[in-house]
């Protein structure tokens, strides 16, 4: 596979071919090629990048000419299904949506696994980082990047008791960007301290030698607080220590980036606590990045709440800065998040982002008041954390002594903070001083390091390493026979062979939808009844997933998702035959030579105009752009009034828009309207046609109709169905 | 530790800082926390640093976990385990593949011993 088709899936059995011999020649981490005042479309962006060659716009982009802005930073989307050959299809749609920076997270336990992980296990709650999964997947990116025109940077974790030899392997198969942070791994891994820390200077050292970035794990104090944003002295205190620390271990500031969440989310007045950390953050470390995190803290199951959530962290963004613009799909409150909810997290960023374009350019923040004074107290209250670390005797013993993760807002200390000690956690006492000796001949490596000839570069000693020689590295397929990506393969093969479709959302044909109900009943009752129709429908394991009151008497509203024990085989479908689009020309051509008259309304008691006049209004692409004659009588017009115009009139064509669909009035009036041309003797020579947002061509058929539009319909499809209507009458 | 928010009392030495001054002693004491732990970092190594260092020199995690896991047994991590790898196929006149899959295999260890043993006695 050379390159990929628009309209042909990926083919992962093909990526995992011949993969020994494959050497991505991508190193380190790329930014978007920002675009001032780039003009798309009718307007002028001040915070965009290079459009992607091919993407898949919003849906409302149909009325903007379907453009396609995308925003000046780099967008993350987090992967994670357990199963990297389903994660790379995943990886495609984000890409196309404008994802360029995707995370694939670790399985659970990883991060204690005193060293590499070879073959491709499934995972839980993400994939098993091995150098097979990270080839497979950096090979279908390298495919995917191409098609959509835009590098993408592939980012996995630098973590846990393995970190130098994970960094390594990330360097060597071409990996962008990874978490790096020793705090990460002490308090919330439990890693022994000193281990961390010696270990994470050697993985930063070899993380720089390519170019990779880093992002801190500061971010997760968040998460762990009580009230996160009480934590927000000591988070700027973590990012210090973490970014310093790199710095020295010889990462350059611009490859550091600081993950940094809004703590806050509503109900609470969020911005203004959000903010003032988010600027006090970038004021303290100007010349380093900034990995724009949306809050997971207070997400529940609701995705319309958690959707308003990150708009508004997105606002912070653009009311700060942002160079990596994370983010968090709506469901992850529900589950392991869902494929297409990658892509609505996306979405939602990119939608924001582009639509809050040039907000600095109006609006300013004020300084000189409230926001300026928190500013300020924060940065005091991190420089107070930071002078009692020094004061107890240095980070190891603050540690020990429950500094860390209080929620209490420093120097308040409510004395539930995370104490971990210095002779314990994984791997304490492994690390050895290094002696007089000792030497590693190989590039990149931080530390003393006494080589014992007189070389030009470290790894002349043994002909070269694998940093400088890709083809030094090992390869290693599988180690286990049942478990691995073969095998998960081969079981759907059957299935795939026959061409038979189910519905998904994590795994290729896994089955499970999600279906909406409101039950007119409490809480308690609902939940159980949803269940209760689910088994009477036949599908299996059902399961709520979300549950919300409307009123504590009157009902709640249910999502459910459950598996759809059977497969559908496309082959067996009868699907109406999309109708071929005539050519403008051929139209106006046809209506020069023998002029055409139209009639329309919107029938009933209904007062909606704009689709019909978006139909008929030469401005909007309208048939009147086509030379038809229109007539326009109105809204709420009466079949009668409509019948009796069109025979006064002498048209071609009725066109009645109906719109309500209350107790089957659209149907009514069609029926109606199709009855009162055959009465009056009119209907053989009179095309009629239908439109409405809830009609289709089906149902306006059925209902005695010529045709019938629904959404999405422009003045051509019109203009070309009544021309070769007419032909066909003629 | 349990502590009220003293906040207004403990700022008094930061009060007449200009912004600017606030942020450079915030880096100051940054430069404290870290400097004595890239310190540490510099003189000690790990078991995960050494068989960074072997897969950096084309050995396989599978190649490199048994040759770690002997020179810690032995106590010879210290001197840095592509150190011992470069030793035993200088002293063996053999390549540096071949010296560190005959340690993986659990050989060649007492040879590099009472090397490092003669060369400590000299």
């Amino acid at each position: 596979m050379e390159k990929l088709e628009k309209n042909i899936k990926i083919d992962i059995e093909e990526i995992l071919q011949d993969l020994e011999k494959y050497h991505t020649k991508k190193r380190g981490w790329i930014w978007r090629k920002k675009i001032p005042n780039q003009k798309i479309g009718p307007f002028i962006y001040k915070q965009t990048s290079q459009s992607l060659t091919e993407s898949q716009p919003l849906p409302a982009a149909k009325y903007f000419g379907n453009i396609d802005p995308q925003p000046d930073c780099i967008m993350t989307t987090e992967i994670a299904s357990g199963r990297f050959e389903d994660d790379i299809r995943r990886m495609r749609m984000a890409a196309w949506h404008g994802a360029d920076h995707i995370m694939v997270i670790r399985t659970a336990g990883q991060s204690h696994f005193d060293g590499l992980i070879e073959g491709t296990p499934e995972g839980v709650g993400g994939v098993p980082i091995t150098r097979k999964q990270l080839r497979a997947t950096r090979k279908a990116l390298d495919l995917i990047e191409e098609e959509v025109g835009r590098p993408i940077n592939f980012h996995s974790y630098v973590s846990g008791v393995a970190g130098p030899e994970v960094a390594v392997l990330l360097a060597e198969e071409g990996v962008n960007g990874a978490h790096q942070d020793p705090q990460y791994n002490v308090l919330y891994r439990n890693v022994n301290m000193y281990r961390s820390f010696v270990d994470a200077a050697v993985a930063k050292k070899v993380m720089a030698s390519v170019g990779m970035a880093q992002i801190d794990g500061a971010h997760n104090a968040n998460a762990t607080a009580r009230e996160a944003w009480k934590v927000t002295p000591e988070l700027m205190v973590q990012h210090a220590i973490n970014s310093l620390y790199s710095v020295r271990a010889g990462m350059p500031k611009e490859s550091i980036c600081l993950s940094t969440v809004p703590p806050t989310a509503t109900p609470a007045p969020c911005l203004s606590l959000d903010l003032p950390y988010a600027v006090a953050l970038r004021r303290a470390f100007a010349g380093y990045k900034f990995r724009a995190q949306m809050n997971t803290k207070y997400m529940e199951s609701c995705t319309r709440e958690v959707t308003v959530t990150h708009v508004l962290n997105s606002l912070i963004s653009r009311l700060t800065s942002a160079d990596i613009q994370s983010t968090i799909t709506p469901d992850e409150g529900r589950n392991v998040p869902w494929h297409y909810n990658n892509v609505h997290g996306t979405n939602t960023a990119k939608q924001a982002l582009i639509g809050l374009d040039g907000l600095q350019e109006m609006v300013e923040l004020k300084m000189d008041g409230p926001l300026g004074e928190k500013v300020r107290e924060i940065t005091e209250r991190a420089c107070l954390f930071m002078e009692e670390i020094i004061s107890a005797g240095g980070y190891f013993q603050a540690v020990e002594q429950g500094f860390f993760v209080d929620s209490g807002y420093y120097p308040e200390r409510n004395g539930d903070g995370i104490a971990r000690q210095q002779e314990g956690g994984v791997g304490v006492n492994t690390i050895v001083e290094r002696e007089d000796d000792y030497f590693a001949p190989v590039c990149h490596h931080f530390g003393y390091n006494k080589l014992p000839l007189d070389v030009e570069k470290e790894c002349d000693l043994i002909d070269g390493c694998t940093l400088c020689d890709p083809k030094k590295i090992i390869w290693i397929d599988e180690l286990d026979e049942n478990d691995n990506v073969h095998k998960r393969l081969a079981e759907k093969s059957a299935e795939k062979a026959q061409g038979l479709l189910r519905p998904e959302v994590q795994w290729a044909g896994d089955g499970y939808f999600v279906m909406t109900l409101f039950l007119p009943a409490p809480l308690r009752i609902a939940e159980f009844a949803a269940l209760e129709m689910v088994k009477k429908m036949g599908l299996e394991d059902g399961e709520v997933i979300h549950k919300q009151a409307m009123q504590p008497a009157e009902g709640t509203l249910v999502e459910v998702k459950a598996r759809m024990p059977f497969a559908i085989d496309p082959k067996t479908l009868i699907i109406p035959e999309e109708q071929p689009l005539m050519s403008a020309e051929e139209i106006r051509e046809d209506i020069t030579v023998k002029k055409m008259k139209i009639v329309a309304a919107t029938v009933g008691e209904d007062e909606h105009s704009v689709g019909l006049r978006e139909i008929i209004d030469i401005k909007h692409g309208g048939i009147e752009g086509f030379g038809v004659q229109c007539h326009y009588l109105g809204t709420s017009v009466s079949i009668e009034k409509l019948v009796d115009a069109a025979i006064e009139l002498d048209v071609d064509a009725i066109l009645a828009s109906t719109i309500i669909t209350h107790a089957d009035v659209h149907r009514i009036n069609m029926r109606r309207l199709h009855d009162l041309c055959i009465e009056k003797g009119i209907r053989e020579k009179l095309i009629l046609v239908c439109g409405g947002t809830q009609i289709t061509n089906e149902i306006a058929q059925e209902c005695g109709m010529d045709a019938g539009f629904g959404r999405g319909t422009k003045g051509i499809h019109v203009a070309s169905f009544l021309v070769k209507r007419r032909r066909e009458l003629e | 530790m349990q502590r009220p928010d003293d906040f207004s009392e403990r700022r008094k030495h930061l009060a007449h800082f200009t912004d600017e001054q606030l942020l450079a002693h915030f880096w100051q004491l940054t430069c404290q926390v870290v400097d004595p732990l890239i310190d540490l970092a510099k003189k000690h190594t790990s078991p995960s640093i050494e068989r960074s260092v072997l897969l950096r020199m084309g050995f396989s995690s599978l190649e490199a976990q048994p040759i770690v896991k002997i020179g810690v047994e032995r106590g010879l991590l210290g001197k840095g385990l592509g150190h011992l790898v470069w030793r035993l196929a200088q002293l063996k006149n053999i390549e540096i593949r071949e010296a560190g899959l005959l340690l993986a295999g659990g050989n060649g260890w007492d040879e590099l011993e009472s090397y490092f043993a003669a060369k400590g006695g000299a």
